[in-house]
């Protein structure tokens, strides 16, 4: 492509094409009505001069007859100045005035004649000019001739055409120039734009577009495309993580999987250890498939995919039917598990997941609520649910234990996935729990907020006014 | 039992298919969705296992067209998508229930009959009194007696009995009774079902010389008079 050729391509080339166009255009009628205009009244005035001094020497004629208007006219044709005058008789013989040749086809009727060519008395060439004539008959077959000489008139004109080229010719000139400034200096910048953007696409992702400050239309422009490549990002990265955990984390289980299965290979001589060894190898399975499933609800819930199964659902009811699904479970443990849900609590989203999210706080929280030494006095460990609507609109369900809780430090670590604190990896799970929680809180648009509960943990889901924001 | 089994996986299906006959069911089997279409419409099947990603067509129109041709099959469908609203639209496209893969064979066993048997029985079915030996379940004064002796259960405890009772006989698996007397479609990572079936059977079977509510080794459990 010549450099011709991609000017020509560009916006801004074509912008301020379009834009001097239409400016010439305009300044071409505006300056043409004028001149036209001032050409008119220009005329007119000279018409009316023309008409006067006919009066005045008819006047003449009418007091003094053929003598008197030939001195006039003599007395007249003295004075300098583009006027004409012509007096002849009724054969066309001239008896006074600056007319040295007229076309005798003028002399022959009265009227006016706006350009008749014509010769000076006065002029030592025979240069033809022209002039604006008016014939009068007179009693006795005279004629008068007065005209005015179109000379002036017409270099006037010449001189108003050549200002106005000229003045259209800078104003398109300034227009491209102008224009094409203005418009480089605003394309300049979609271009380093698209330059950052070649840029990210090639690799170097941390990239962002450049803001200028100002805030103008290509400054939100910009930063609503980094904020979506930010999004993008932190998917990106969510990814990575999924990735890098199953990596880790998957890897380990399934080495054990398939080192027992190698094992009973070796070492089993029965039926009987086979098959034992069989049904560890589908418990095995069976887990890891729970964590697959577990994993890819997460990244479901985190891609931001709302579920089209958004409803209202009643957040007590959650709390009530949880309690009670964990109940016999806390007895057995040995901890007692209460609730405290009044009437319904209109919540918006969908109670699988709101259920689900509930129940591993639950379990979690079951699991630790006997904290590494049994209080002495062998006082009941207890766990409490609860639900309530704050006067903000949002719904919140908590659940909080007197186990070991979480450190500061750790509550926003706990929420990644495969997180598992030190003392906890002797427990059962997958440090998926409160990952999966936290996921389905973002999908509704709410959040799970860690607390302390002195001593404890104080887990709480918190759910958005209805309709405020199902989807972040 | 009759079982249509509509699977383009060879090797699944081939499973499926020896194990279902193995339990005594006759299974025939097609491996796209046009076919499987054809043989649910002629064939006279008591359950329809029809995996929703088939060539040709797939699972869910399937199904919503023999629903429009009034056929009422139960339908038991397999998929990879395990995801809440992947489950509601396959139950929206006519389907009856919803297994994930990978699923226990005993929980598609379990599953497939209790579906066909809701088609054999019918309506007839929901009786207001259920009866297995000498247990006894009065669905209206929500009374359960053994032997004669009132029983005291808590409400949630009678909706586990009640569901296990309708049927009875019958293996119900951990997640059928999670879904059926909780409402709740996910997967507890702890023994929290074990726990209240067996506080539930503490509560039918002690004293009792035959337990009716029994334990079938990885599958679930069945409320059978033992006797039968």
């Amino acid at each position: 492509m010549t450099a011709l050729g991609k000017l020509v391509r560009t916006t801004a080339f074509r912008l301020t094409l379009a834009y001097a166009l239409v400016f010439a255009v305009i300044s071409a009628g505006v300056l043409g009505y004028v001149a036209w205009n001032g050409r008119h009244l220009v005329e007119q005035g000279m018409r009316e001069t023309v008409d006067a001094e006919v009066n005045g020497l008819i006047d003449q004629f009418r007091a003094g007859g053929i003598r008197r208007l030939v001195a006039t006219v003599e007395q007249r044709t003295r004075r300098p100045g583009s006027s004409l005058y012509l007096v002849t008789t009724f054969v066309g013989e001239a008896l006074a005035g600056n007319v040295a040749r007229l076309p005798t086809s003028v002399l022959t009727s009265a009227g006016e004649d706006p350009d008749t060519p014509y010769e000076r008395l006065d002029d030592p060439e025979d240069v033809t000019h022209h002039a604006y004539v008016r014939v009068f008959l007179l009693p006795g077959g005279f004629r008068l001739v007065v005209g005015r000489d179109l000379g002036e008139l017409n270099s006037l004109g010449e001189a108003v055409k050549r200002a106005f080229l000229l003045a259209l010719a800078m104003l398109t000139a300034f227009g491209l120039v102008g224009g094409f400034f203005v418009a480089r200096r605003v394309l300049a910048r979609i271009d380093s734009m698209t330059e950052s953007a070649n840029a990210i696409m090639a690799g170097e992702l941390t990239t962002r577009l450049p803001l200028q400050g100002s805030n103008d239309e290509l400054d939100r422009l910009a930063a609503s495309l980094n904020a979506m490549l930010d999004r993008i990002g932190d998917l990106l990265s969510g990814l990575k993580e999924v990735s890098d955990n199953i990596a880790h984390d998957l890897k380990t289980p399934l080495t054990r999987l398939r080192n027992g299965a190698e094992e009973a290979l070796r070492v089993a001589k029965d039926p009987q250890q086979y098959r034992q060894a069989l049904e560890r190898t589908i418990e095995e399975s069976d887990k890891l498939i729970s964590v697959f499933n577990a994993l890819l609800m997460i990244a479901r819930a985190e891609g931001g995919r709302v579920a089209e199964n958004m409803a209202q659902f009643d957040a007590a009811e959650i709390a009530r039917s949880v309690v009670e699904l964990y109940e016999p479970l806390a007895e057995e443990a040995g901890v007692s598990l209460s609730v405290e849900a009044p009437g319904s609590l209109k919540a918006h989203g969908n109670r699988e997941l709101a259920g689900q999210a509930l129940a591993n706080l639950v379990d979690n929280a079951l699991k630790y609520a006997r904290s590494a030494e049994p209080s002495p006095s062998g006082a009941v460990a207890a766990v409490q649910v609860s639900a309530r609507a704050n006067g903000d609109g949002t719904t919140e369900v908590s659940v909080a234990d007197h186990g070991p809780g979480i450190p500061e430090a750790d509550r926003e670590r706990v929420l990644e996935r495969f997180v598992r604190l030190e003392g906890s990896r002797t427990r059962p799970g997958f440090g998926l729990g409160l990952s999966l929680a936290n996921a389905v809180m973002r999908l509704h648009g709410g959040s799970l907020k860690l607390e302390d509960n002195h001593p404890g943990l104080r887990a709480t889901l918190s759910f958005p006014p209805p309709f405020a924001g199902a989807a972040t | 039992m009759k079982i249509l089994v509509v699977e383009d996986d060879r090797d699944a299906a081939a499973y499926v298919q020896k194990a279902l006959r193995e339990e005594g069911h006759v299974v025939d089997q097609a491996f796209d969705g046009l076919d499987g279409y054809a043989l649910a419409r002629e064939g006279n099947y008591d359950v329809l296992i029809v995996d929703r990603m088939l060539p040709k067509l797939d699972g869910l129109s399937l199904v919503r067209s023999l629903r429009e041709q009034e056929v009422h099959t139960p339908v038991l469908f397999l998929s990879a998508l395990g995801q809440v609203d992947d489950r509601v639209k396959g139950l929206r496209a006519g389907g009856d229930d919803y297994l994930t893969k990978p699923y226990a064979f005993s929980e598609l066993l379990a599953r497939a009959e209790v579906l066909a048997r809701r088609r054999s029985s019918g309506p007839a079915r929901e009786e207001t009194v259920y009866q297995v030996g000498d247990l006894e379940l009065d669905r209206l004064s929500r009374r359960v007696t053994r032997a004669g002796q009132t029983l005291d259960l808590q409400p949630r405890e009678f909706r586990l009995l009640e569901y296990m009772m309708r049927h009875a006989g019958q293996v119900v698996t951990r997640t059928m009774l999670l879904e059926n007397v909780w409402d709740y479609h996910f997967d507890p990572q702890t023994n929290v079902i074990d726990v209240h079936v067996s506080r539930l059977r503490g509560k039918i079977d002690k004293g009792f010389d035959r337990p009716l509510l029994q334990t079938v080794r990885g599958a679930g459990y069945v409320i059978r008079d033992g006797a039968r």
